[in-house]
């Protein structure tokens, strides 16, 4: 019997070019030892890409390969075999994840061992689990470690005080460890260099995120979103190559947006958008094509997300500066989402939902991820008392795939999005009455 | 006074969940005000300068029943920040006027956000904390957040917060961080004298009480402590960590003392001896402050460790210098900060060559049999096989 014919999946140009960036900085990263370029680890949030470039250091974001994990169905494994080494099944399956692939060998997704880290750059930026992941490698690898302790905005601003510790890290605990691994010496003109060409694609990733304001949204902006904002977020910004992406990017939304089509998904474009959803948190990974297909085949697209914002504000106007090049980092790591406290976050949401003219805000619980999902049901009747949108809420995790229950997911998303079509109708009913 | 009479008082301050001491001692004056904070460390002499009442909030323990907080939170977020809430929206606090939530985990800088939106008239602070320890970086941050904190509470008071009146407060929380190592001296060498379930509960009081009158009660219990004569057991001596935040219930910390394990140090309540050396009461107060911080203050998970050799270092001292012969790693369930630190704490313990076993609670832990089980084979192995 002949397997059934798969639909072939047909990828845009920007797909294409993001796959061949992402395969040849996993080449990099795993031929070490021919190049010889020294490897640093560091996190998504408060990711301070264009520093390390300064100093020839390649970039591993132990996030990214836990996602890779994820989405390629190895993480269930890795977190399992770092549970039974001792780490509680209570805590970030992230660091578990990563955890359990060095216990299994630490292979790349291109099948090759990943090299041991020459520094560990702890970017502390709005997450806790952090500061513990990477003194837990530090442990395993006895690797020099350096700290960017990055002030949580507590209070909803942003003082001098924190952005001048921040400064004050930088120049002389960061960059002196840097330069002493790497051996080369600190230029702050290329650093001025990169930030440019940061800019340049933040402008392009902006244009593209705002486009869920548009009816059809021609973008699904979390689905969607986690591949727009790969780039960006991870090994490239800075670099011509992301700036490139997000000209691709932009083009082909462009062309989206004047064909009046939807979002492109992995069944080919979403013809129709009967419901338009802001959500908030990161997606599940482990089953991240049957959760998103849980929305697309019910007509919902996602206008706008807060996880595409966990790399930076950049639609709240901020741009990596080159005039100001550590003020500017230190602002991009203190600007970071889940650096933001709460009332501002709800802000940002009530925003989203009034912007992008949503239906209203649903919430995917992580369960992995405290810094996201504490105070999350606040942040939830909250948009549904400003806005008078209604709310919805399921609960998976990051790259568990014990935490996704897909009958329970997809039974409360029907019910939130049953929910919104009573809310229309009981508007329409009464416009009418 | 006896050690019963004492440890009544206390246990009566521990029940009470509308926190009648602390509302008496905002009406005995006028313009008089309260300041509630969460685990683990203030400093608490900001806020008697200013001359409020720093109130320990540390959740409601096992006998609040917690209806409107689940709401607030999901089944996998641990309980304080629930029956925190819960004092919160039934009215329990609203006697307080400011809270300050000092950085312990994302769940409880989250809560600083809640509150702000929760209760909007009361003065609402995240206390941050430096994770880097040179004085001139760190500290020179932690400087301005104290002066901030400062600021706050004199806006919040209405007046001006001197130099003196914080040199007279940092002398009086040195004295009672004296009196509080001199209790924790005192249980290590006999515990039998002091046991456990008494001294938790005289810690507790501290969260609640004047600071004169805890230094007093302190004094007290030491003196009549002293006097008694208690029966001296055949326990084992263990050290109790992990316990920084979500305190376990008072049947947890008996049952493993019935259990066997005289505990000689622990981590409950951290704020008491935070710092370790007396703070300089001349000078410039803040600075003084922000030195004893980055200096003289314990290792705990909340806490960068900024070198690998140093990790668990602080644990192992502990064990040392109280004579422990073993660590219970006592942590409330999904807390981070003490879970991901675990793995780390137990290799240098084998290291070490010292036996640990683990086990985790939740504020309102029913069941005592399985932790007296675990608890009593612990100190059954270390007395038969060390």
């Amino acid at each position: 019997m002949s397997a059934p014919n798969k639909p072939e999946v047909v990828k845009d140009a920007s797909m294409v070019k993001q796959k061949e960036m992402i395969a040849r900085n996993y080449d990099l990263l795993t031929s070490t030892a021919e190049h010889g370029r020294k490897v640093s680890s560091t996190f998504v949030p408060g990711n301070l890409n264009e520093l390390l470039m300064c100093f020839d250091m390649l970039n591993n974001l132990p996030e990214i390969n836990a996602i890779q994990n994820g989405m390629r169905k190895a993480s269930g494994g890795m977190i399992m075999a770092a549970e039974k080494a001792g780490h509680s099944e209570d805590v970030c399956t992230y660091v578990k994840s990563d955890l359990g692939m060095m216990a299994k060998g630490n292979i790349a997704p291109n099948g090759k061992p990943f090299p041991e880290p020459d520094v560990l750059l702890l970017s502390y930026t709005g997450c806790y689990t952090f500061m513990k992941w990477f003194e837990l490698l530090r442990h395993e690898y006895k690797c020099p470690t350096v700290m960017l302790h990055v002030p949580y905005a507590g209070d909803g601003v942003v003082t001098d005080n924190m952005r001048n510790y921040v400064v004050k890290q930088l120049k002389e605990k960061v960059i002196p460890t840097l330069e002493e691994i790497s051996g080369v010496r600190f230029d702050i003109d290329r650093l001025r260099e990169y930030l440019r060409e940061s800019a340049r694609a933040e402008d392009d990733l902006v244009w593209v995120l705002e486009t869920g304001k548009r009816t059809p949204s021609p973008i699904d902006a979390y689905f969607g979103g986690v591949y727009y904002i790969g780039p960006i977020f991870t090994a490239f910004r800075g670099t011509p190559d992301a700036t490139e992406y997000y000209r691709l990017l932009r083009q082909e939304i462009e062309q989206r947006v004047a064909q009046g089509k939807g979002p492109v998904t992995p069944d080919g474009d979403m013809p129709e958008q009967k419901y338009r959803i802001v959500v908030e948190g990161p997606p599940n990974y482990t089953s991240f094509r049957d959760f998103w297909k849980m929305f697309y085949e019910d007509g919902a697209v996602v206008v706008a997300s807060t996880y595409t914002k966990v790399g930076g504000l950049y639609d709240f106007g901020f741009r990596h500066d080159p005039d100001n090049p550590l003020e500017s980092l230190a602002d991009y790591c203190l600007g970071c989402y889940t650096n933001n406290n709460l009332p501002t976050r709800i802000d940002m949401l009530e925003k989203y939902v009034n912007d992008y003219d949503a239906d209203g805000l649903l919430i995917n619980s992580i369960k992995s991820c405290n810094s996201f999902s504490a105070g999350q049901l606040l942040m939830l009747r909250e948009i549904e008392k400003r806005t008078g949108k209604p709310g919805g809420f399921v609960e998976t995790d990051l790259v568990d795939p014990r935490y996704f229950s897909a009958a329970n997911v997809k039974n409360r998303l029907e019910s939130y999005f049953q929910m919104i079509d009573q809310k229309r109708r009981g508007h329409h009913a009464a416009a009418t009455a | 006074m006896s050690t019963a009479q004492i440890i009544e008082r206390c246990q009566e301050l521990f029940d009470d969940l509308n926190f009648g001491y602390a509302r008496e001692w905002k009406a005995a004056g006028e313009g008089r005000k309260v300041v509630g904070f969460t685990p683990v460390y203030v400093p608490r002499e900001l806020i008697h300068a200013a001359g409020m009442l720093p109130l320990g909030i540390l959740g409601g323990g096992d006998q609040l029943e917690v209806i409107h907080g689940d709401a607030y939170y999901q089944s996998y977020i641990c309980r304080i920040p629930r029956s925190t809430v819960e004092l919160g929206v039934t009215g329990r606090l609203d006697f307080v006027d400011g809270m300050l939530f000092p950085f312990v985990c994302d769940v409880m800088r989250n809560l600083s956000g809640m509150w702000k939106i929760n209760f909007p008239g009361v003065y609402v602070h995240f206390f941050d904390t430096p994770q880097n320890f040179d004085p001139e970086i760190g500290g020179r941050y932690y400087r301005h957040e104290l002066e901030e904190l400062k600021e706050g509470l004199e806006q919040l008071g209405g007046r001006e917060i001197t130099d003196a009146a914080l040199h007279e407060s940092i002398a009086l929380y040195n004295e009672n961080r004296r009196l509080v190592r001199a209790v924790y001296e005192l249980r290590a060498r006999e515990p039998w004298k002091a046991p456990t379930s008494e001294v938790y509960l005289l810690m507790r009081a501290g969260m609640t009480l004047a600071v004169e009158e805890h230094n007093r009660m302190l004094v007290d219990y030491m003196a009549a402590a002293q006097a008694e004569d208690r029966p001296r057991r055949d326990n084992c001596r263990t050290a109790i960590t992990g316990s920084f935040c979500e305190q376990p219930p008072l049947n947890l910390v008996k049952a493993i003392e019935i259990a066997g394990c005289y505990v000689v140090d622990d981590d409950y309540m951290l704020v008491n001896r935070w710092l370790m050396e007396a703070v300089p009461t001349d000078g410039d107060p803040l600075e003084n402050l922000s030195r004893a911080f980055l200096e003289h203050s314990v290792e705990t998970s909340c806490k960068y460790v900024e070198r690998e050799q140093d990790k668990g270092r602080f644990l192992v001292e502990s064990v040392r210098s109280s004579g422990a012969e073993g660590v219970i790693f006592a942590a409330p369930s999904f807390c981070d900060p003490a879970l991901l630190d675990q793995p780390m704490l137990q290799s240098r313990l084998a290291e070490e060559n010292i036996p640990y076993i683990a086990l985790q609670y939740a504020e309102n832990s029913g069941q005592m049999q399985p932790i007296r089980e675990q608890a009593g084979t612990f100190a059954d192995s270390i007395k038969l096989w060390e």
